[in-house]
């Protein structure tokens, strides 16, 4: 009896041993996700990337005859930035996350990781940045995942012309963004298999949300974990910053670097609850910018009165509207309920909140996502902004070009060695197998 | 027509154009206000809709104006002459350039450092000070690099003895200030150039080369760039937010 046990416990260690030596460990040492979301990839496990390379920074005019407000003044063209080889190349298309800008952090890392390996490189802010609302969103009401990838679409091929005039040549093209960057390259994929503009011979999405509602109510949920409430939301700032002062007293040096960033959290030892209060934080800044500057645009009342007009020189936090103060208390979901929704109800009165809801949604394309050899996704099982179960309709629509990482929350891992080693490598095995 | 002459003629048409660029009320059209969906009757709580900003700014006309002014130089002054700087100067001779003037800096670091009865902070200066400007070859090598380095100024002199920030300022191209910063900025600067009367033997226009690469320099080096890298439609309100927590803390340490 005994000897049984024991020969099955070694057959059963020997098994062990031979999977883990087939199945390399994922090296990200981050296992919560909270943690893994606000700290991101530790400097020494990050790729070795060029920091000096020739990006160029440029604009344009989208639409010749677009009124911007006042108020907007400075934000009329829209800023792209890309980076060229000196021959032909594939060139690739990379999307921001929400609210962020075309040269944001990840975006940089990109930017150099993709030239790196060989591409010509045009980064795009995300529709929801303020200046792509003001600038590139034709209507201003972002958000419309149909909408979204038309107005991307049509930025890509006027960014392309442009390109086209200073003589590069693209052998062929790509596509990638990461977050809600990674919804919208699905919609702008699937709007390029109709139209073949580029005829993008791979997609990478990272880490994108399923249903758009779903993500946005996670997040503006973790507000909810501001002691206190909103209400409170001056005390909580005051706090966060005194906390953070206490860290920046002690430093003997004064640079705000990430590295001083990492000290920060080291000393302050933040719980999930603050964690989560600070990823709620970022995103209502993102919010908050997109609702204002869409109101602006279209002046549709939503915090600002129609008949209020704000100079280059309002104060947009003027007694009694308070304009700034009120935005800020408002998340997505408000921003989905009480202009969104109504703004798409009066262009086509049988919508419904739920058909809307669901057309925010990869589901939506499913049909389309199953059968796109040229799409694959890489994502993370314990991803912030999905609601439970819905990381499996990833392996279960795109299967074998679907990989799930265990653990690093919300683009925490993104930095990390081996998965930019991934995001390259998709694209460079297309290209023919060179790799980095 | 002499300079002082033009001058006169122009000032009065400059003060007319930035007083009227001051008024900052939102502009209402009609007498009845149409109610926005969400209003902050709604969703503020009492305390928070009556509570004043947490930063005084009693002249938020003026400094909105500048504000938007030193965008406009930023863009077309002072970033130009940043790349021109950086595409004529390799980069072993800017890191030595900054460097000096990073030991100029010390000097009013010492000044304050004393002024604040900072024992630790006045020896480490002093050190940095005699290590660098002569081993360090006039700065150029920062040899000193191990001892601890404090940036201290006269407006954190001034706080460092109670006095409070005053009206939040935005000054013409050296950006968000605050009364008694700006006050301080003013009393370093003095102070530097009698420094600099007494020590060296500099032409007026030598004088000015000098403090221009130092304005160049010290934009290289600053990461901030207007409106383009928030694009936050709230951006004066947050940089000044930041302004002040940034300068509280710096009093404090």
């Amino acid at each position: 009896m005994t000897k049984r046990l024991n020969l099955a416990l070694i057959a059963l260690l020997l098994l062990l041993t031979a999977s883990w030596a087939s199945a390399r460990p994922y090296g990200y040492p981050i296992t919560d996700p909270f943690q893994a979301t606000v700290v991101g990839t530790p400097e020494p496990l990050r790729p070795k990337l060029p920091a000096d390379i020739p990006v160029a920074e440029d604009s344009l005019v989208v639409f010749k005859d677009r009124k911007v407000p006042d108020y907007l003044w400075y934000d009329s063209r829209l800023r792209y930035s890309y980076v060229l080889q000196d021959k032909p190349a594939p060139l690739i298309f990379l999307i921001a996350g929400t609210g962020a800008s075309h040269d944001s952090a990840h975006m940089l890392m990109q930017q150099r990781a993709f030239y790196q390996a060989g591409f010509h490189v045009v980064s795009l802010s995300s529709p929801t940045y303020p200046n792509f609302v003001v600038a590139a969103s034709e209507n201003s009401v972002v958000g419309n995942a149909e909408e979204d990838a038309q107005d991307l679409y049509r930025v890509m091929q006027q960014i392309w012309k442009k390109l086209q005039k200073k003589h590069v040549e693209a052998t062929r093209f790509f596509l990638t963004g990461y977050s809600l960057g990674g919804f919208n390259a699905a919609f702008v994929a699937h709007l390029d298999s109709q139209k073949k503009v580029f005829d993008f011979s791979k997609v990478l999405l990272i880490n994108p949300p399923l249903r758009l509602y779903s993500s946005i109510s996670l997040l503006d949920r973790m507000l909810e974990n501001i002691p206190g409430g909103l209400d409170n939301f001056p005390t909580y700032f005051n706090n966060i910053l005194t906390k953070f002062g206490a860290v920046y007293k002690k430093a003997k040096r004064l640079e705000f670097n990430e590295e001083f960033l990492a000290q920060a959290f080291q000393a302050m030892q933040p719980k999930n609850e603050e964690l989560a209060a600070l990823i709620g934080l970022s995103f209502r800044f993102a919010s908050a910018h997109m609702a204002f500057t869409s109101d602006l645009m279209t002046d549709y009342g939503y915090v600002k009165p129609k008949n209020v007009h704000l100079t280059r020189n309002s104060d947009p936090n003027a007694p009694p509207g308070r304009y700034m103060n009120v935005v800020f208390r408002l998340g997505f979901t408000d921003y989905f309920h009480n202009f969104f929704y109504p703004y798409y109800k009066k262009k086509d009165p049988s919508l419904t909140r739920n058909k809307l809801i669901e057309e925010m949604s990869l589901t939506a394309i499913e049909d389309y996502l199953r059968q796109a050899d040229n799409i694959e996704v890489m994502h993370n099982r314990n991803d912030l902004i999905l609601e439970k179960g819905e990381i499996d309709f990833f392996p279960r629509v795109f299967g074998e070009r679907a990989t799930i990482y265990p653990v690093g929350g919300h683009l925490g891992n993104m930095d990390y060695v081996e998965n930019v080693a991934h995001m390259v490598g998709v694209f460079t095995e297309a290209t023919g197998g060179k790799s980095l | 027509m002499s300079a002082i002459e033009r001058l006169t003629r122009v000032l009065p048409a400059l003060a007319l154009l930035l007083l009227a660029a001051c008024s900052t009320a939102p502009v209402q059209k009609g007498k009845q206000v149409e109610e926005p969906f969400f209003t902050a009757d709604q969703v503020l709580g009492e305390g928070a809709k009556t509570q004043s900003e947490a930063i005084y700014d009693p002249w938020q006309g003026f400094n909105r104006t500048m504000y938007r002014f030193n965008y406009h130089f930023d863009r077309y002054v002072f970033l130009p002459a940043v790349r021109g700087y950086r595409a004529v100067t390799p980069e072993v001779a800017r890191k030595g350039i900054h460097n000096f003037y990073r030991n100029i800096q010390d000097i009013t670091t010492l000044f304050n450092s004393i002024l604040q009865l900072n024992m630790e902070k006045t020896l480490n200066t002093t050190t940095r000070l005699l290590v660098n400007s002569t081993i360090g070859l006039a700065g150029f090598i920062d040899v000193a690099s191990d001892v601890p380095r404090s940036d201290e100024d006269f407006g954190q002199t001034l706080g460092y003895w109670g006095v409070g920030p005053g009206p939040y300022l935005v000054l013409p191209i050296l950006g968000p200030s605050n009364l008694r910063d700006g006050v301080g900025y003013g009393v370093d600067w003095l102070a530097y150039n009698e420094v600099r009367r007494r020590t060296t033997n500099m032409e007026t226009w030598q004088e000015w080369g000098m403090d221009i690469l130092r304005a160049i320099d010290l934009r290289d080096h600053t990461a901030f760039r207007y409106y383009v890298q928030t694009d936050s439609p709230f951006e004066y309100e947050l940089v000044r937010l930041l302004y002040n927590a940034k300068r509280e803390l710096d009093i404090e340490r």
